[in-house]
């Protein structure tokens, strides 16, 4: 790193192989830098060298305090694929902390989310008050800081936010080797997006910058967590290669990162798979409760590349593995018609004996009305009453329901939350221009300290590699986790739009023969008119006049 | 014969004497010529009309995609590039190629590729934005690359595909806009001196009914097919399933692969594309609100962005350099306690959380009460007999 400046660069990627053949691989690319963006003691930041100068311009405008979003394609299944390092919502996920000086929250999270959008080439100005929350419990901030006034909280969520390559440019752009040069070559479209999970975030924190944690620094961490299956992307092999996975092999490190580096995780080693080329280094890590064991290459080192200048990863299947995680959830909407619904979550602890807390954040749409007397909690079939709640009820058009709930999860244990709901009728021009498809609810939000089964370190140190230090930890016993359920989807009852033209030709036809005979009744004379006799008749009486005989009636 | 070589020796000195003059004449002219050409910059405007979640409308995205890309190629940078696209079709779940938009059959040329930016997309393409785009009446917390911040120097090429009828344009099968509308929208961009001139291509089912309303000045207009005739979609392709293209726009991407930054290829050689025999349609344009000859209107004018550069000998002294900013003062004065991480689930303090303070209300029987009064001070001051009307 250049001496005098004060930011560097990291860069890692962690392959874990999953027991179903398919892999996980996830990117992180720190950029740390002492500076003061918020202004408390130097002038106005104007040299930016790693960190990228968009984002530093939207803290300091802003006055964010910390800033998370997420944009992901797919949904993470937990029950297959264990927990991931970073969880994320499908579709685009944005929540901030405001700097306790910012006097007008709303108006500063309106312009921030069309700041981003622009940024991200993303549709983040869909982001308004109808589906903005300010959680009260949930969402506590992963950086320094002591007062948490959920005032300056903003949390949001577009679950129909399409990624796509637009989303990836812009992304890679905020990097400072870009994706010329280091782990970022490896993120190709083509191949990134034909996979079961994509997601990329940015999230920006103040951290600790040494053990004593007296100064702060800037935080910036880009997160691209991608899991490959091996039916679609391996053609049914379980043997997987950097080259099969990305289309490219890896050449050198970034000249401008401190540190690069490729783990691989070999907990399960030897008997789930092999691995080439082979390494000595070693690293172990407490990540998920769980002390895993990765083999580590070393980028920076010329040796790691071999003969050919190019590092290419072989994995080859031997074996299958079972996973169970601790913690899962899943959502669903029950019920027929279109009327009334009832929203069930399902949470599940897996732990065989131990309990432990979870707070769960429901954000639903204002047009799905909640009727919160119908709201259940039952755990092994008896009724669990949550120890904290906090129910704000939505405006029509104006804030959406919000539902925190701090539950106790017994042991070995299946919770159920039951709300019922009914479905509003939107305004004609409320409707999207494509309203059959249905309406998202973004997913619900569990929160958990789920105890760990080895003791985690609280200690931090500046060479733990990245995956294993984005969350805090505070005790030694249990570690946090965040786990998403599902969007749902939702019909609402939608008008045939083709009913104009329709109601034009009823209303005309009932006007016409309504109004117009009510007309004809008011405004015509009637007379009485002899009608004219028949003609056998009429020919008879001609004769009868001839005959000077009276004549017929 | 003397005074014969006294003419010519004087009619060479005269031409010595004059000849650096014409010479520097001319270089004046020319220099007058470089710095009064039309445009300094270059901009676009690409929209995609296809209706919202129909697979088939694949061609559209393809369309406004493959003149992206030649515009790309051609020298405008992203962030004079508008793009619409009203459907995502590359991460569609219907595509058996994600990320990848193709345009000929057999996938050969992906116009999506690996550095595309969108900006507007989905829900965002209506006609609404369309205009506000044109006119630059956007709300002020817009994104600069949501913006066409065009001059009056600027060249913009507007691009659009999609369906269409006789005189209206569907944007995503819910919304029109009408060509007296955007006659009017071109309008205000010439009275708002928002562009220097304006190349309109569009290619829908009878395009050309768009640009019949035209009347400001320094306009062209291209469309695919003529009032009553449909435009066509070109090849099929298996894999995908969909038609790719649109003939018209097909046509043209093969036209423009043939254009590079110094080619002289004019707009007499666009409007040769596409004839009746391969379009089948009847391709068409307009010229007459146009001010110079389409002849001598390079391609490039509006498709690149080719920069006129200014080389000068002379040198330039650059102000000193910025000073480095204030070092910390060290942790004298500094509070010397550490800072720490936030609990992420404090259990015990969640409980305990104090409730949000509530609106205020009245207190019960508030209201009973008021009324009571209200009825007694009523029968008080107009009698009891007033009482047998009430009850």
């Amino acid at each position: 790193p250049h001496p005098g400046t004060r930011d560097q660069f990291q860069e890692e990627l962690v392959i874990r192989p999953l027991h179903s053949g398919d892999i996980y691989a996830s990117f992180q690319f720190r950029t740390l830098w002492d500076t003061d963006f918020l202004q408390e003691r130097q002038k106005k930041v104007s040299h930016y060298r790693l960190f990228p100068k968009s984002l530093g311009q939207v803290l300091s405008k802003f006055s964010v305090r910390e800033l998370h979003i997420s944009f992901t394609q797919g949904f993470w299944r937990t029950m297959q694929w264990g927990q991931p390092f970073i969880p994320s919502p499908p579709g685009a996920e944005l929540w901030v902390w405001f700097h306790h000086t910012v006097s007008d929250v709303d108006g500063n999270w309106k312009e921030l989310t069309n700041v981003l959008s622009g940024i991200f080439c993303a549709s983040l100005n869909f982001i308004d008050m109808t589906n903005t929350v300010q959680p009260s419990a949930s969402f506590k901030p992963l950086g320094l800081g002591n007062a948490t006034d959920h005032r300056f909280l903003r949390y949001a969520t577009l679950p129909r936010e399409i990624v796509c390559t637009e989303n990836l440019t812009p992304w890679k752009k905020l990097l400072p080797c870009g994706s010329k040069a280091g782990l970022a070559v490896l993120m190709k479209s083509e191949k990134l997006f034909h996979s079961s999970f994509h997601s990329q975030a940015v999230h920006i924190r103040p951290i600790c910058q040494d053990e004593q944690c007296t100064s702060k620094a800037w935080e910036l961490r880009q997160t691209l967590n991608v899991v490959f299956d091996h039916y679609t992307s391996g053609q049914g092999k379980k043997e997987w290669s950097l080259f099969k996975m990305f289309s490219r092999t890896l050449t050198e490190a970034c000249p401008l990162a401190s540190s690069s580096k490729v783990y691989v995780d070999i907990t399960d080693n030897p008997e789930l798979f092999e691995l080439s080329p082979a390494t000595h280094l070693l690293s172990r890590a407490v990540v998920l409760g769980d002390r895993r064991t990765y083999s580590v290459y070393d980028l920076t080192r010329a040796e790691t590349f071999g003969q050919l200048r190019s590092f290419n990863l072989l994995l080859r299947w031997k074996g299958d593995n079972m996973l169970r995680p601790l913690l899962h959830a899943e959502r669903y909407v029950a019920g027929f018609g279109l009327q009334t619904g009832e929203i069930h979550t399902v949470i599940y602890n897996n732990h065989p004996y131990r309990a432990f807390p979870v707070l769960l954040m429901d954000s639903v749409p204002w047009y799905l009305q909640l009727y919160v007397h119908t709201l259940t909690v039952t755990s092994k079939s008896r009724d669990n009453k949550p120890s904290y709640i906090h129910y704000q009820p939505a405006k029509d058009r104006h804030r959406p329901h919000l539902l925190e709930m701090l539950i106790q999860l017994p042991p070995h244990s299946m919770t159920e939350v039951t709300v019922q709901f009914e479905r509003a009728l939107l305004k004609w021009t409320e409707y999207t221009p494509d309203p059959n498809h249905g309406f998202y609810v973004g997913s619900s939000v569990v929160s958990a300290l789920v105890p760990s089964m080895v003791a985690m370190s609280t200690n931090f140190t500046q060479d733990q590699p990245l995956f294993s230090s984005f969350v805090p930890v505070k005790e030694e016993s249990s570690y946090f986790v965040r786990v998403y359920t599902e969007p749902l989807l939702v019909n609402l009852p939608t008008p045939d739009f083709s009913m104009p033209y329709n109601v034009i030709c009823l209303t005309c036809t009932v006007v016409a023969v309504g109004y117009g005979s009510f007309y004809n009744l008011l405004t015509r004379t009637f007379q009485v008119d002899e009608p004219s006799p028949p003609l056998a008749k009429r020919l008879a009486n001609f004769i009868r006049r001839i005959r000077g005989v009276p004549l017929l009636a | 014969m003397g005074y014969y070589s006294l003419l010519t020796t004087c009619a060479f000195i005269h031409l010595l004497v004059f000849m650096p003059y014409a010479y520097s004449n001319y270089l004046e002219n020319k220099a007058g010529q470089f710095f009064s050409s039309g445009h300094t910059n270059n901009w676009a405007v690409l929209v995609s009309l296809n209706k919202l979640g129909f697979w088939f409308n694949y061609r559209h995205v393809a369309n406004t995609l493959s003149v992206y890309r030649s515009v790309k190629r051609l020298g405008i940078p992203d962030s004079h590039i508008v793009l619409m696209l009203a459907d995502d079709m590359a991460c569609n779940y219907r595509n058996p190629k994600p990320a990848t938009v193709f345009s000929h059959k057999n996938m050969e040329l992906n116009v999506y590729g690996d550095d595309v930016e969108v900006d507007y997309r989905g829900y965002e393409v209506t006609v609404e934005n369309f205009l506000r785009v044109l006119t630059g009446r956007l709300p002020p917390s817009t994104p600069r690359s949501k913006r066409l911040l065009s001059d009056d120097r600027s060249n913009i090429l507007i691009y659009l595909t999609g369906h269409g009828g006789n005189g209206f344009l569907k944007f995503q099968d819910s919304e029109e806009i009408s060509n007296m509308e955007l006659a009017d929208a071109f309008e205000q961009m010439w009275q708002k001196r928002r562009y220097n001139e304006l190349l309109f291509i569009i290619d829908t089912c009878q395009g050309a009914s768009m640009y019949e309303r035209f009347y400001s000045p320094n306009l062209m207009a291209l469309a695919s097919s003529q009032v009553g005739e449909d435009s066509l979609s070109h090849q099929p392709d298996l894999a995908i399933g969909v038609h790719l293209m649109d003939k018209y726009t097909f046509y043209l991407l093969e036209f423009l692969e043939e254009v590079h930054p110094a080619s002289q290829a004019n707009m007499n050689d666009l409007f040769k594309v596409c004839p009746q025999s391969q379009c089948v349609s009847t391709p068409g344009h307009r010229t007459d609100l146009f001010q110079r000859n389409p002849g001598s209107v390079l391609i490039t004018d509006f498709f690149g962005s080719v920069r006129k550069v200014e080389i000068t000998k002379d040198t330039i002294n650059l102000t000193s350099s910025v000073k480095p900013p204030i070092q910390r003062s060290g942790s004298s004065d500094m509070t010397i306690e550490s800072l720490t991480y936030v609990d992420q689930l404090p259990v015990a303090e969640i409980i305990h959380q104090k409730p949000k303070q509530k609106d205020w209300h009245p207190p019960d029987g508030f209201i009973l009460g008021l009324w009571t009064l209200i009825l007694l001070v009523f029968f008080q001051t107009y009698g009891i007999k007033h009482l047998k009307h009430i009850f």
